[in-house]
C-alpha cells in the first residue's frame, strides 16, 4: 500500500486545523459509482471541464482530475473521476483503476478527503449494492443521488432523507445534467472537508452467519496496514468473500493472510457456508429493505418509451436492418452533406493562395508559403465539414444508448470470430478514431480478448482516411449513378469502411484461433435506457473534435508540410535551371511573324509545357523524389508510381498527409480554380498521365490504393497508445507489420487482378 | 419444488420467474449476483436477439444482456 499523502493516514473525522485553512494541499473529492450513472456529467459540472459523457457503461476508462469551481474557505478541492465499477472486485482493467484509487493503490492519488458515491435513482438496488460497499471502507462519504428527473418520470419517489437515515450518510438527490441539486452537493462536500458534518458511516449492510463473522474477525485482526484502520473488518470480509478482489490485489496482503483466507475458507466450506455467496445476498436482503422502506412507486412500473423503442431497435429482424440502414446512411449524408461547405472552403484556400502569391515577391519564401503552407494544409483543412459530421453522428449514437444495442446486436457475429458483442464499442468508437477506441477496450475483461480488439481496431476507417478516400473516389470514380438512387462514390466509401470491417472480423478470428487463443468471453453487458441525446454534450464534443482537427492541421501536418516542402523543391540543379532556360528562350526567340491569336496560344502553351516539364524534372531529381524513386520498385506491383510512393511515405506519420503530399506533387498551388467545382486537387488528378500518356488514377488505381490505405497502419499516434496500452513494443511493432502486409497484399490483388481482367 | 425449476432459457419473450439457482462458474456467478441476479431474485426475459442468442432481461428495475450459454445454467422457477 503507497502512502496516502499527509491526510492518508489521519483520522477522516477530525482533520487538523492545520489542514483546512488557505494554505493547505488540496482535498481530494473523489467520483465513483456504477457504470453509466453519472459521474462524469457531475464532474463536468462541478469543474467546468467537458470530459467525454456518453449513454453506454464504459465511457470513463481512466481517472481524470479537475479542479473544483467555486470551492469554498480557501481550501481547494480537486475532483477525480473514475471508471464505473459494479463492486470492489475488479472484472477489467477500467474497474480496476476505480478500486485501486479507493484503496489508496495508485502512488499519484492521495486518500480522499470525500468519496462521492453517484447511485442511479432509477436504479437504486444495483446502485446501493456498491454505495454500501463503499460506504463500509469508512472514507468519509456522500450518495450523490443523481437522475432523479428520470426517477421522477418513471413513477418513482425516492426520500432522500429517509435514505440518509438508512445509510447513515448525507444523500445529495441531482440532476447532474441540469446542475439540479449541485450547489447543495458542492455545500456538503464543504462541509464534510472543515469538519462540520460527519459522513462516515458506522452501519455494515450485510449480516454473515455467526461462523463468517468470526473467520472475518480475525482475518481482520492479521491486517497490517487496513485502508480505513476502524474498517478492518469490511475490507476482511471483502477478502474471505470474493476471489477476484483477492487475485487483483496482488503484492498489496502478505502470504500469511492469503494463507489465512484460504485456510478459513476451507473452513467455512466443511460447514456448509458458500462463502462466495453469503455476503452479496446477505447485502441484497439489505438493500432490498432499504429501497422498499425509502421509495414509492406512484405509477406501477408501466412500458417506457424505452421498452417500446427496443421492440424495433433490437427486433430479430428489423433491429439488425436498422442498424445497416443506420450505418449506410451515416456514411452517405457524411459524402453529400458535406459538399457544400468542403467547396466554399476550398475556395478559400485557393483565394488565400492566389492573393499571397500576388502579394509577394516571386522566390523561395513565396513558393512555401503557396505550395507548401497553404496549398498542403489547405488541402487537410477541407475535410472539416466531413471530421464535424462524423463526430456528430457518432456522437449521436453514443449519447442515445444505441451503442450499448449495436453490441447486443453484433454479439452473434462476435462470437464467431472469436470475441463478444462489448469489443464491437471499440470498433465503432474507432470510426472515429482508433485512439478513443483503443482505450475503450479497457472494459473488456479477459486480457487476450482485449488484445485481439487493439490488434484490429486500427482496421476500421477512422476519420483520417476520409480525405483519401475522398480524394481517391473524387479523382479516379466517375460519378455515375448505379441503381436506385445510389451513386457510384457513395458505394465505393461504403465498401471501403465495408472492407475495414470485413478485415477487421477477420483478423480477429485469425488471432483468437492463433496467437491469442482462448475461450469465446462471456456477455454481462446492461443495456442503459434511451436517452435524447443532449445538444450541448454532443455539440461540445464536435466542437472539440473540430478544435483538435484544426490543431492538428495547424501544427504537426504544418510542420510536416514545410519539410515535406523542401524535400520536394531541394535540391535545385543549375544544370537543369540553365537546359529549361534556353528551351524557354528559343521559344521565346522565334521572331512573332504575325500577331494572330493563334500563334500567341500557341506560344504560351508551349512555354507552359516546359514550365510543367521543368518542375516533373525538378520534383524528380529533389530528395523526396530520390526517395520516391528508390521505394518504387516496391509498390509498382501495386500499380503505384513514385509520386504516390512520396506520398505514402510522408503519410506515415498521419494518413491526411496524403492530400498535402499529392497537393504539393502535383502542385495545386499554382492551378487556377477548377471551373466545374469539386476537389480542385481531384481535378488535377484526373489530368495527370503516366509516362506512356494513358491516364494516371484510373479506377483501378484509385481502387488499390484507397485498398492500400484501408489496411496500413499509418499513424504514429495509434502505434503510441498500442504501446502504452499494452506496456511493450512487441504488439505495436507486430500490428504495424501485419497491417502493412496486409495493404501491400490486398493492393496487389487489386491492381494484378484487375489489370489481368483488363479492367482500367 | 425442484421439478418443476428451468433452466432461464426454457422462458419465452415477456415470461417472468424467480431465480432459483445458479450454476455458473464462480467467476460469472459472482458477477451476476453482484449485479443483483441472487437466488429469490423475480426476473422478466425481455427478448431474444435473432437464433435466439445472446437474450435481455430484466431484474431490479434494469436490463441486462447475456448469453444464451450462461442463461441455461441460470434455473429459474416460472410465474404462472
Ligand atoms: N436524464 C438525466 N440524464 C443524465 C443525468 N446525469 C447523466 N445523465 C446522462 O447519463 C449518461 C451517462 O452519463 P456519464 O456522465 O457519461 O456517466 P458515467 O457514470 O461517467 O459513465 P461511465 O464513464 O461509462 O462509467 C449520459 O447520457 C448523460 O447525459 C441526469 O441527472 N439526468
Ligand atoms: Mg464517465
Amino acid at each position: 500500500m503507497s502512502s496516502g499523502g499527509a491526510t492518508g493516514m489521519s483520522s477522516p473525522k477530525t482533520p487538523p486545523t492545520a489542514l483546512r485553512g488557505p494554505g493547505a494541499p488540496a482535498a481530494y473529492l473523489f467520483i465513483t459509482g456504477n457504470p453509466n450513472s453519472g459521474k462524469t456529467t457531475l464532474f463536468n459540472a462541478l469543474t467546468g471541464l467537458r470530459a467525454k459523457v456518453g449513454n453506454y457503461p464504459g465511457v470513463t476508462v481512466e481517472r481524470k482530475e479537475g479542479r473544483m469551481q467555486g470551492a469554498g474557505e480557501g481550501r481547494q478541492v480537486t475532483v477525480l473521476d473514475l471508471p464505473g465499477t459494479y463492486s470492489l472486485s475488479p472484472h477489467s482493467p477500467d474497474e480496476q483503476v476505480a478500486r485501486d484509487a479507493l484503496f489508496h493503490r495508485i502512488p499519484e492519488v492521495p486518500a480522499p478527503a470525500v468519496v462521492a458515491v453517484v447511485a442511479d435513482a432509477s436504479n437504486l438496488q444495483r446502485n446501493l449494492y456498491l454505495a454500501t460497499q463503499i460506504i463500509e471502507l469508512g472514507h468519509p462519504t456522500v450518495v450523490v443521488l443523481n437522475m432523479m428527473d428520470v426517477a421522477r418520470k418513471n413513477g418513482i419517489e425516492v426520500d432522500a432523507s429517509a435514505l440518509e437515515a438508512a445509510l447513515g450518510v448525507p444523500v445529495i438527490p441531482v440532476v447532474a445534467s441540469s446542475g439540479e441539486g449541485v450547489p447543495a452537493f458542492k455545500r456538503a462536500v464543504n462541509d464534510i472537508i472543515q469538519g462540520r458534518r460527519s459522513a462516515v458511516g458506522a452501519r455494515s449492510f450485510c449480516e454473515p452467519s455467526a461462523p463468517f463473522a468470526a473467520e472475518a474477525q480475525a482475518v481482520a485482526a492479521g491486517i497490517p496496514q487496513p485502508v480505513t484502520p476502524q474498517h478492518s473488518l469490511a475490507e476482511a470480509l471483502l477478502l474471505l468473500s470474493d476471489d477476484r478482489f483477492l487475485e487483483s490485489s496482488a503484492g498489496h496482503y502478505p502470504e500469511s493472510i492469503r494463507e489465512a483466507i484460504r485456510a478459513a475458507r476451507r473452513r467455512l466450506e466443511e460447514s456448509g457456508v458458500d462463502w462466495r455467496s453469503a455476503v452479496i445476498e446477505s447485502r441484497y436482503q439489505a438493500i432490498a429493505a432499504i429501497q422498499q422502506n425509502v421509495t414509492r412507486e406512484a405509477t406501477p412500473p408501466g412500458h417506457t418509451f424505452s421498452d417500446r423503442l427496443d421492440r424495433v431497435l433490437t427486433h430479430k429482424v428489423w433491429g439488425l436492418l436498422v442498424f445497416v440502414a443506420v450505418l449506410a446512411a451515416i456514411f452517405q449524408s457524411i459524402f453529400t452533406l458535406a459538399q457544400v461547405p468542403m467547396e466554399g472552403l476550398e475556395h478559400g484556400v485557393s483565394w488565400l493562395g492566389q492573393h499571397v502569391e500576388a502579394w509577394m515577391p516571386p522566390g523561395a519564401l513565396r513558393n512555401l508559403l503557396v505550395d507548401g503552407v497553404i496549398a498542403g494544409v489547405g488541402a487537410v483543412v477541407v475535410f472539416l465539414p466531413q471530421i464535424c459530421l462524423l463526430f456528430l453522428f457518432l456522437g449521436l449514437l453514443e449519447d442515445s444508448g444505441y451503442m450499448a444495442r449495436a453490441a447486443f446486436l453484433m454479439d452473434r457475429l462476435m462470437t464467431k470470430v472469436g470475441l463478444h458483442g462489448k469489443s464491437f464499442i471499440p470498433m465503432l468508437s474507432s470510426f472515429a478514431c482508433a485512439i478513443p477506441g483503443i482505450m475503450a477496450t479497457r472494459t473488456i475483461e479477459n486480457q487476450r480478448d482485449r488484445l485481439a480488439t487493439i490488434l484490429i481496431a486500427p482496421l476500421m476507417s477512422c476519420s483520417a482516411r476520409l480525405p483519401v478516400y475522398t480524394v481517391l473516389i473524387a479523382a479516379c470514380i466517375p460519378d455515375r449513378e448505379l441503381w436506385g438512387g445510389l451513386r457510384a462514390p457513395g458505394l465505393v466509401m461504403l465498401g471501403m469502411y465495408g472492407l475495414g470491417i470485413a478485415a477487421a472480423l477477420g483478423m480477429a478470428w485469425l488471432f483468437k484461433n492463433t496467437l491469442l487463443r482462448g475461450p469465446t468471453p462471456m456477455l454481462i453487458m446492461e443495456l442503459p435506457p434511451y436517452r435524447r441525446p443532449m445538444a450541448r454534450t454532443v455539440l461540445r464534443h464536435v466542437w472539440d473534435r473540430a478544435r483538435l482537427f484544426l490543431t492538428q492541421a495547424g501544427t504537426i501536418i504544418l510542420l510536416i508540410n514545410i519539410l515535406l516542402w523542401f524535400l520536394v523543391s531541394y535540391p535545385h540543379n543549375q544544370d537543369t535551371r540553365t537546359r529549361f532556360e534556353a528551351r524557354r528562350a528559343a521559344v521565346q526567340a522565334v521572331p512573332p511573324t504575325a500577331t494572330a491569336p493563334e500563334a500567341a496560344a500557341a506560344r504560351a502553351a508551349e512555354l507552359a509545357r516546359i514550365d510543367a516539364e521543368e518542375k516533373g524534372e525538378v520534383l524528380r531529381s529533389s530528395f523526396a523524389g530520390r526517395l520516391g524513386r528508390a521505394i518504387e520498385p516496391l509498390i509498382a506491383p501495386l500499380g503505384f508510381d513514385w509520386r504516390i510512393g512520396i506520398a505514402i511515405v510522408s503519410s506515415f506519420a498521419a494518413r491526411e498527409v496524403f492530400v498535402s503530399t499529392l497537393s504539393q506533387v502535383y502542385d495545386v498551388g499554382d492551378e487556377d480554380d477548377p471551373a466545374e467545382g469539386g476537389n480542385k486537387l481531384a481535378g488535377v488528378m484526373r489530368l495527370e498521365k503516366r509516362p506512356d500518356g494513358s491516364p494516371m488514377f484510373t479506377t483501378l488505381l484509385g481502387v488499390s490504393l484507397m485498398v492500400f490505405y484501408v489496411f496500413a497502419l499509418q499513424c504514429v499516434s495509434t502505434i503510441a497508445v498500442v504501446r502504452r496500452e499494452t506496456a511493450s513494443w512487441k504488439w505495436p511493432l507486430f500490428q504495424w507489420f501485419y497491417m502493412g502486409a496486409l495493404a501491400w497484399g490486398f493492393s496487389f490483388v487489386v491492381w494484378q487482378g484487375g489489370r489481368l481482367l483488363g479492367w482500367q | 419444488m425442484t421439478a418443476t425449476l428451468q433452466p432461464l432459457t426454457a422462458l419465452q419473450a415477456g415470461q417472468k420467474a424467480v431465480v432459483a439457482d445458479l450454476t455458473l462458474p464462480p467467476e460469472a456467478r459472482g458477477r451476476l449476483q453482484e449485479l443483483g441476479l441472487v437466488v429469490g431474485t423475480p426476473v422478466e426475459l425481455v427478448r431474444y436477439a435473432l437464433l435466439n442468442d445472446p437474450l435481455e432481461i430484466r431484474f431490479r428495475g434494469y436490463n441486462l444482456s447475456l448469453r444464451r450459454h450462461e442463461a441455461e445454467q441460470i434455473y429459474v422457477q416460472p410465474i404462472p
